[in-house]
């Protein structure tokens, strides 16, 4: 097997080589067994952190006694449907829609962007909201941002909105904000989560300060970790330390990028342009303060306050009876497994989606899908 | 959820860096940054912007963080071990004295 | 909204982007529609690179490719080159690697530049040159302005080869060939295309490999048992359907696989897996493990095979699968599905 240069790694802030990744495993099934009851269950609030976990093989490496459960993390499969409507309306009227890649099949209640698109609708594919700016600049017709993600990418909106927008861009927020739904997970009657591992982008701008109420609340320990696979494992050894000492606690388990109190400029940017209000997260009804959306003072480029936007134009389809069927929002919340939903692999399938959980790579069902369930794949084959 | 992509400052230019991302390079903005950065300097990149800078120290610790638990967790089991054998010891019949 | 195994009423995008939804495409609508195969040669139905039909005691390959790549001129080559090149490929892929002549046809939309005309055609001479081949006939037609997006080109191949290596001939045991770099060309094609604003040597790899090809047949003779060029869908989806097709589980070591600088850094910065990338330069080899080292000599030694590299190989158990081994981990790779859209999450 071709080691790839360890030293070059380090520089370039890599941080999976495989000897201390094994050095990790192993400490994480150590600590795991030291636990007295099994399995362990802990969550994580982060489609990236699935991503990784999935893409490093993590899972099938994982101890049998932990089940590490992916919560609401992933800002795509949580946008809600009418959200994904707004878009879909917007861009039927003939408005250009700038959006970021991981949105453009997220299935609204009939049509995703890219059945608009398929219809002749303009959608651009953005990777930086400087490009909605330029995009906007380069025409004369209306542009809307359709903007989502978490508040990581909800500042990068906020620098873009005070920098000015040229006059035909406006903004439709879907961006969301995570510490409200952990509240929401730990608070629910049936969870069996123990401890959380958060999200280590989110926490660069928000801090770890940021988690310390929801762990006096309920006493449920909280470890940021990173995005690399050594990150991810030091980050569940440590959670599962604190689960085995009955140590509520924060822990920063990500300091390289991490703070206690984050990172004031961009959060000041952030609450300026943004005020948090309650919302539904698709299969999670309602989360308090679980969205971001534009204040008053930016009602001018708001692209709800500009447009006049009509869900009722999409219901000349009639909504697929399907979507009743989907449990999403348990999956989401870690309660049920995709193999416990009667459309997985049936009606509901990464082509035909019913669920966000299907769509975007991050979500649950898609990955159990893509990796038949928990990957079974070690050893010798 | 969000894709932190660390890189490498070459060049400043106002409210622009050009970074290093050792294979391709791209203009990230420094508008959101809670710190000045240099040539030479980390930054964590998300969408296009600069969220973090990343003192070139703490990769140091964070390999650092690594060992700690690594060996924590050796040398706590090599002590559950060392009590494992001495319970075992004491316990076998026709051993003598508890 | 579409359902399981079945066509939308309105086909989309992803129709021709080289996976499920396209073979689903071909089997309801186009193979529903075809009489049979001539009675002793390779199909539609075998969905493979190309066609085989038997002529004295060889075997003639056709292929036939259409081309409407954007943008049309690209870092490392241009719609002329991906033309020649994909169609050799194809042929080479079957196991012929001596073509015997081209096809080229052209559908130009009003107001095109003559200029522009004139560098493909110089581009589609040149890899004719490099593959030892050349154009022998084609057709021209002229679509009102706004009735088709700039230039369309198919191009068609034959050639005769005395054995046809199927993409379906693998065993457990047998072994997995990269010839070289994966996700070069897909991933300059993305990143002059979204504007996506990265500065950096990503140039596409495309070019005709069937002398590459051919110096692999040559050491590996029958031992060479599967051929298959991971264009749309890259590596993942060839490794996919070479699996399927010989219900056998593939193992890759993800390691092994080579990958530029510059391409792993825009796979990184887009959320991109360099193993879903379209190469269009580029084949996996199946061999029979005896036959791996000398199989890998030969390709090296060509100037377009310097990086290949045994990258996977053949099991018993999870017949149809693929599954990575990440040096941290395994998981299964799953088939990509539609065009690859850069991801910020």
């Amino acid at each position: 097997m071709a080691i790839p240069d360890p030293a070059r790694a380090i520089a370039e802030l890599k941080f999976r080589d495989p000897i201390r990744g094994r050095g990790l495993l192993d400490a994480l099934a150590r600590r795991t067994a030291e636990i007295d009851h099994s399995p362990v269950s802990v969550m994580h609030v982060c489609g990236s952190h699935e991503q990784a976990i999935a893409k490093f093989g993590l899972r099938s490496a994982f101890p049998r006694g932990l089940n590490v459960i992916m919560g609401p993390g992933c800002p795509v499969c949580i946008t809600d449907t009418p959200e994904v409507d707004e878009g879909v309306v917007l861009a039927r009227q003939g408005v250009h829609i700038a959006t970021y890649g991981d949105m453009v099949r997220v299935p609204g209640t009939v049509l995703s962007l890219a059945d608009a698109q398929a219809e002749g609708a303009h959608i651009h594919v953005i990777y930086s909201a400087t490009q909605a700016v330029e995009l906007a600049r380069s025409m004369t017709e209306e542009v809307v941002f359709f903007a989502t993600g978490f508040e990581t990418t909800a500042v990068a909106t906020a620098a873009v909105v005070l920098g000015g927008l040229p006059p035909n861009l406006s903004i439709l927020s879907a961006h969301k904000y995570i510490p409200p739904v952990m509240e929401i997970v730990a608070e629910m009657p049936h969870t069996r989560v123990e401890g959380f591992l958060a999200a280590g982008h989110a926490a660069t701008i928000t801090g770890a300060a940021v988690f310390e109420p929801f762990v006096s609340r309920h006493k449920l320990p909280v470890v940021i970790a990173g995005f690399e696979p050594l990150d991810i494992l030091a980050g569940l050894v440590k959670l599962l330390e604190l689960i085995r000492d009955g140590t509520p606690a924060v822990a920063n388990m990500f300091p390289r990028c991490v703070s206690h109190e984050g990172n004031l400029r961009a959060q000041e940017q952030l609450w300026k342009v943004f005020k948090p209000t309650g919302g539904r997260w698709r299969g999670i009804a309602h989360v308090p303060n679980g969205n971001l959306r534009l204040r008053d003072e930016f009602a001018a480029i708001d692209a709800r306050r500009r447009f006049p936007i009509d869900l009722t134009t999409l219901w000349d389809y009639a909504p697929p009876a399907l979507a009743q069927s989907c449990i999403c929002g348990d999956i989401m919340a870690g309660l049920k497994a995709p193999s416990d939903c009667k459309l997985f692999g049936q009606e509901c399938t990464p082509e035909a989606p019913v669920g966000a959980c299907m769509v975007s790579t991050e979500g649950a069902c898609r990955i159990w899908h893509q990796y038949g369930g928990h990957p079974n794949l070690g050893g010798d084959a | 959820m969000c894709l932190g992509v660390p890189g490498k400052v070459i060049e400043v230019s106002g409210n622009v860096a050009t970074v290093d991302f050792w294979g391709v390079r791209r203009q990230v903005q420094l508008d959101v940054i809670d710190e000045p950065v240099a040539p030479g300097d980390y930054i964590l990149n998300h969408v296009g912007f600069a969220i973090r800078r990343i003192p070139e120290s703490e990769i140091g610790e964070t390999l650092a963080l690594y060992e700690q638990l690594i060996k924590q967790a050796e040398e706590d089991d090599l002590m559950t071990q060392d009590v494992r054998g001495e319970i075992a010891a004491s316990s076998e019949p026709n051993r003598g004295h508890s | 909204m579409i359902r399981r195994g079945l066509v939308d009423d309105k086909l989309g995008i992803k129709y021709g982007a080289g996976g499920r939804a396209m073979r689903a495409l071909i089997e309801r609508v186009c193979l529903a529609g075809l009489g049979p195969a001539p009675v002793d040669g390779i199909g539609l139905s075998a969905m493979d690179d190309g066609a085989a039909i038997r002529v004295g005691n060889q075997w003639l390959v056709i292929t036939t490719d259409s081309h409407v790549v954007h943008p049309r001129v690209f870092p490392g080559g241009d719609i002329g080159r991906l033309a020649v090149s994909g169609t050799v490929n194809d042929l080479a892929m079957m196991g012929a690697t001596r073509p015997l002549a081209l096809t080229c046809a052209i559908i130009l939309e009003e107001g095109f530049a003559r200029e522009d005309l004139a560098q493909v055609y110089a581009s589609i001479r040149t890899a004719c040159d490099e593959a030892g081949t050349t154009v022998v006939t084609g057709d021209t037609k002229v679509m009102g302005r706004g009735e088709l997006d700039g230039l369309v080109i198919n191009t068609a191949g034959v050639a005769f080869c005395d054995r046809v290596v199927p993409d379906c001939g693998l065993a457990p045991g047998d072994v997995l060939i990269l010839t070289g770099t994966v996700g070069d060309h897909g991933m300059a094609i993305m990143a002059a295309r979204h504007n996506l604003a990265l500065e950096g040597d990503l140039r596409s790899d495309v070019a005709p490999i069937n002398t590459l090809i051919r110096a692999a047949l040559d050491a590996g003779g029958a031992d060479v048992v599967a051929m298959k060029d991971p264009t749309r869908g890259g590596v993942a989806s060839a490794l996919h359907e070479m699996a399927e097709k010989s219900r056998v589980g593939i193992l890759v070591d993800e390691p092994s696989v080579r990958v530029r600088a510059e391409v792993r850094a825009a796979c990184d910065l887009l959320g991109i897996d360099p193993l879903a990338v379209a190469n269009e330069g580029k084949a996996v080899i199946g061999v029979r493990a005896a036959a791996a080292d000398r199989v890998l000599d030969a390709l090296r030694g060509h100037a377009l095979g310097r990086e290949a590299a045994v990258v996977g190989r053949c099991i018993a158990d999870h017949a149809g699968a693929v599954i990575l081994d990440t040096g941290l981990g395994r998981r299964m790779l799953a088939e990509p599905e539609g065009e690859l859209l850069p991801r910020i999450c």
